[in-house]
């Protein structure tokens, strides 16, 4: 398996990791609040714009310590730099993810149309976020195994 | 994902050169190795810049090198 499979794999587990534990930790200390109003937006707003820098955090450190022990475990250099078959896969992971994302920005709207709380909106943006970072690891593992 | 129409002899020119490895030819040419496995395996088809790049490692003409196959169903 190359370096490039090993570090989207890693990628894409610690994504479904680190969501997993923020969107559980949300629920266990919030199960319980009765929002509404301005509080129940400036409440989704706080959850959307936390996850943002803790997703971003952990994934760099969950990087540093694949690199740190792909190389004790296999000697292996990471590449410097991307090349053309990087980037091209890069571009297309990018154009899966884009699509995915506005397909549930598109949900959402139709959830605020359906008259249904704001709650329900904000659940389907942040899970639409989340599976557009798989659909862009999965794509990107894919092309790096079955080629361009 | 299909295989490319175009293949290539990398492999054995790389045997033919001194047992060259994939690390050095894609040194020699600038990309990852995982790229030039890529091209090797039909995987991949390179841009023209990179094939006439491998191609010059070589010392060959790029049709040496690389060959379009034509679809069997057209």
């Amino acid at each position: 398996m190359s370096y490039q499979e090993k570090k989207n794999i890693v990628s894409l587990i610690s994504t479904i990791l680190i969501f997993g534990s923020y969107c559980g930790a949300v629920y266990v200390r919030y199960n319980d609040a009765n929002l509404a109003g301005a509080e129940l937006f400036r409440f989704w707003g706080a959850v959307i714009l936390i996850l943002i820098p803790v997703t971003i955090v952990a994934k760099v450190i969950i990087e540093i310590i694949f690199i740190i022990i792909n190389r004790i475990a296999t000697k292996e250099v990471e590449p410097s730099f991307a090349d053309e078959l990087d980037k091209l896969i890069e571009l297309k992971a990018m154009r899966m993810s884009y699509f995915v994302f506005v397909l549930g920005f598109l949900l959402a709207m139709v959830s605020l149309v359906l008259r249904m709380t704001p709650s329900v909106m904000f659940v389907i943006l942040i899970f639409s976020g989340f599976i557009s970072d798989v659909a862009s690891s999965v794509t990107r593992l894919y092309h790096y195994r079955k080629g361009v | 994902m299909g295989q490319s129409h175009i293949s290539n002899h990398i492999r054995s020119l790389r045997f033919n050169h001194n047992e060259m490895t994939q690390q050095q030819l894609a040194d020699q040419v600038g990309v990852t190795r995982q790229t030039i496995v890529a091209i090797e395996k039909g995987k991949y088809s390179p841009s023209l810049e990179l094939a006439f790049r491998i191609a010059r490692v070589f010392q060959m003409p790029l049709e040496d090198v690389f060959a379009y196959e034509e679809d069997p169903v057209q």
